[in-house]
């Protein structure tokens, strides 16, 4: 698909969580200048969103039924496999 | 980590607190950021309901593990940052795996009255769970005082 990609950020409210992940996220695309549309949403609203996304970063369990790629993750929170985490993400972009 | 340590409300800070559950520590916190006027009537209920359908225990790097309990702004009247370190652990449920228990000694409590708002205190907040170095010193700071003293003098 050509253009720029969307990744859907999903947390429980949208509120603290996916602020901080989609920020991370924002940061290190921006490093490897690689410009995405970054969204963020609860996880109860992915469903209704995944049409639009090419790749789902959440914290928390979602139901996704569409094949978008899903990396579910707490590394942009705690570091711990953050480096391969954001490698997995930029794969997933370039696909 | 000067966004944190201006957040942090002061009086809302339990150091070596002996809880005994997760609702215990909640409340607790939840009930002193409403006492001093930050969260409404609302917020403890609604924090805890949320913690047992999405949970927000995170397993770290280091010895101490943490949680971040949080819920909907309309509970929130102003923001602002409760915390506790715990002498011994409870257990919250993994953000990621909710049917994973995690042992926590550490707990902000954050009360958020804007999506997508104070980005830098949420990213201190990262910063301080991703600093098992960071995070040994707050466990041992003695009060209040010294715990905010030690959030805002860390500059990573």
């Amino acid at each position: 698909m050509a253009g720029k990609k969307t990744i859907l950020v999903a947390c429980g409210t949208a509120i603290a969580t996916s602020t901080v992940v989609a920020k991370a996220i924002e940061e290190a695309l921006e490093d490897r200048g690689i410009s995405a549309n970054i969204r963020q949403c609860k996880a109860a609203e992915v469903p209704s969103l995944v049409d639009d996304a090419d790749l789902i970063v959440t914290t928390t369990p979602v139901t996704v039924d569409q094949d978008v790629p899903v990396i579910h993750t707490l590394a942009f929170l705690t570091g711990i496999g953050k480096e391969d985490v954001i490698e997995q993400i930029v794969e997933k972009l370039q696909d | 980590m000067k966004a944190l340590g201006n957040l942090l409300v002061k009086s809302a800070i339990l150091l070596d607190y002996q809880a005994q559950d997760a609702e215990d520590a909640v409340s607790e916190l939840g009930e002193r950021l409403q006492k001093a006027g930050y969260v409404k009537d609302t917020f403890v209920k609604a924090a805890l309901k949320r913690e047992k359908s999405m949970p927000t225990g995170l397993p770290l790097n280091g010895e101490v593990n943490a949680a971040i309990p949080h819920t909907d702004v309309e509970h929130v009247v102003k923001a602002g940052v409760a915390m506790a370190t715990l002498t011994s652990p409870i257990t919250f449920q993994n953000m990621a795996q909710p049917e994973e228990s995690v042992s926590v000694r550490l707990i902000f409590l954050l009360a958020l009255d804007q999506p997508k708002a104070q980005i830098e205190m949420l990213q201190e907040i990262a910063g301080v769970l991703q600093n098992p170095k960071l995070i040994d010193s707050l466990m041992k700071a003695h009060t209040p005082e010294e715990a905010i003293e030690i959030i805002c003098r860390n500059e990573e």
